[in-house]
């Protein structure tokens, strides 16, 4: 599996309030809730965006609250996948579950530039920043998530048992 | 090597003789558990994946408390499609406007978890129930709809700080004093991943609400969970409460800990952490010059009894500021009723406040005391991110009931020993 977009840069500490604010948790429609992402952060994240665009941030992305709302806005307004330093536990296990892919790469966080065109090829956790030309070498999953993610998810991997 | 305290508890529920730290494991549950916001896409998920049957009815608890009563149509809706897969499922613990409480302040009052338990719940403060010494932790929907499905859910056996407390609190603070020192110390990433231990001499003059408040706040530092060991208090609180038997664990002597603080809690002072992260604390008497719109004092962070007391304690005989609204939200029916004969709400609207029936509400800026542009509210609750409680330009001051009590006073923020 690969992706390839241009990078939209956040700082550390990226919470699920600004992620997608409760005010809109009235609902579990994934396409509504989709046009508030990053709402309370950088508004026009969602107009800017192309699917395949890539979110680079620092430490503790997606802190906060254990809505599964937030991994899913973020997958379903087609972001490719998300590059942080480190993610806070629930968001990690969340984004998982739901499939939407995210990678752990402190060099990358630190170096690649807003706008950067990326390529990330997740079978190897290479990833490309094709406007600097430099590569970056993202922690693996262990072998039991790289299954589930295989499987489709945390619920279709129990299917299967 | 030897187990933490949530080590043999993870160990025990795998079927395991011993865990060690990174190791995966499949464990058993004992409580999974949701709520009006989460429970909807947890079912969606369950049904999507044609499960038809949950594992144990009696297993389960859900519990309508982010925007109940109903704030808008669509929330109506979502409540009503928890209301009708717990009554589809025969679910026990099906917690409805009338008998509802927030959801961290309900079930440990209502015995539905107990010492010993390994528990899930579709919201990120489930950490709290490890002032029982249980485990306990937040996770996402779709996990909680495997774990209504299977009973079981897989985890990464956490690492530990140790958190060694000494000495006794100075009167004026409690629980939410300790755990905001705790986070301005080590940072919300401090405990990421890891479990935070309580241990030490200190925790026996902590109360119930105290270390319910303290485990609370585990996820504010990034932590998997964070656990209290089982004492004379808490078999005190769990006695003729619990419905199931409690199961006591302690930590090994040689209990492997990445970092042990230790926390003289006689030295805590009332603190406050500012906008827009917990770990922002300063001491609440060093931001007197900070005027304030509103107050709210509840949440599952502090809306138990010990912190209406501690409300009622400040606001009895005087007056809300002007141009200040003071909400007052007790957590579960029963502290509300008890609220009620104590005379609290009495006082509690002679000062100037109101008092709201259970609800999450304002703690999330979903509704009963939404903040409008640049407004400043000082608030019990656990979350001070930007656009948490409003307008993405209002900001909320994380404080103890004491301290927001005494802010709602002067109009500023004020330490207790002002008021």
């Amino acid at each position: 599996m690969k992706t390839q977009g241009h990078v939209f840069k956040y700082a550390d500490n990226v919470d699920t309030d600004v992620i997608i604010p409760a005010r809109y948790l009235n609902t579990a429609d994934a396409a509504e809730l989709a046009k508030h992402c990053m709402e309370d952060i950088d508004p026009a994240y969602v107009t800017r965006m192309k699917p395949g665009d890539i979110m680079v941030a620092g430490w503790n992305f997606g802190c906060g609250s254990s809505r599964e709302h937030a991994p899913l806005v973020i997958k379903t307004c087609g972001t490719g996948c998300v590059i942080a330093k480190s993610f806070a536990r629930i968001f990690y296990r969340n984004a998982i579950n739901i499939g939407m892919p995210i990678l752990e790469c402190e060099a990358a966080a630190d170096e690649i530039q807003p706008g950067d065109e990326v390529a990330i090829d997740f079978d190897t956790g290479v990833i490309s920043d094709l406007t600097t030309g430099k590569t970056y070498q993202a922690e693996p999953f262990p072998e039991f998530i790289q299954n589930m993610i295989q499987k489709g998810g945390l619920l279709a991997s129990l299917k299967e048992m | 090597m030897g187990m933490t305290m949530t080590q043999k508890i993870l160990a025990a529920h795998a079927g395991l003789e011993s865990v060690k730290a990174g190791q995966l494991i499949s464990a058993k549950l004992d409580i999974v558990l949701g709520n009006d916001i989460t429970t909807p896409v947890a079912i969606n998920e369950f049904t999507k994946n044609g499960f038809t049957q949950v594992f144990d009815k009696d297993r389960i608890a859900i519990v309508l408390d982010h925007f109940v009563p109903n704030k808008d149509i669509k929330a109506a809706q979502q409540s009503k499609q928890c209301r009708e897969f717990a009554c589809s499922h025969c679910v026990s613990h099906f917690y409805d406007v009338g008998k509802m409480g927030i959801e961290h302040a309900l079930l440990p009052e209502q015995g539905i978890v107990t010492a010993g338990d390994c528990i899930i719940g579709a919201d990120s403060h489930t950490c709290t129930y490890g002032a029982l010494g249980a485990f306990s932790t937040g996770v996402g929907s779709t996990d909680m709809a495997a774990g209504m499905a299977t009973g079981t859910a897989w985890f990464k056996v956490p690492s530990a700080l140790k958190f060694e407390l000494t000495g006794k609190l100075p009167p004026v603070c409690s629980g939410k004093d300790v755990i905001l020192t705790i986070i301005g110390m080590i940072g919300v990433d401090g405990a990421l991943y890891k479990s935070m231990e309580f241990t030490g001499s200190g925790v026996a003059s902590l109360t119930m609400d105290d270390r319910l408040c303290i485990c609370n706040m585990a996820i504010e530092a990034g932590a998997k969970n964070g656990i209290f060991p089982v004492d004379e208090r808490t078999k005190e609180y769990m006695q003729g409460r619990c419905e199931r038997e409690p199961v006591v664990y302690t930590a090994d002597e040689d209990a492997e800990y990445e970092k042990t603080y230790v926390i003289d809690l006689s030295k805590i002072a009332p603190t406050v952490a500012c906008p827009h992260l917990p770990e922002n604390t300063k001491p609440a008497d060093t931001l007197s010059d900070i005027k304030i719109d509103q107050v709210v004092i509840g949440s599952c962070t502090n809306g138990r009894m010990e912190d209406m007391e501690a409300a009622y304690r400040t606001l009895k005989g005087r007056t809300v500021a002007p141009g200040v609204r003071c909400i007052i939200i007790p957590a579960t029916m029963q502290i509300y009723r008890e609220c009620v004969e104590r005379g609290y709400v009495t006082a509690f609207i002679d000062a100037g406040a109101i008092v709201s029936t259970p609800t999450c509400g304002p703690c999330l800026g979903g509704y009963m005391g939404v903040l409008a542009e640049g407004e400043r509210c000082v608030a019990t609750t656990n979350r001070n991110f930007v656009g948490r409680m409003g307008h993405v330009s209002s900001e909320v001051y994380l404080a103890s009931p004491a301290t927001a009590a005494a802010s709602a006073i002067t109009g500023r923020i004020t330490a207790p020993k002002e008021v």
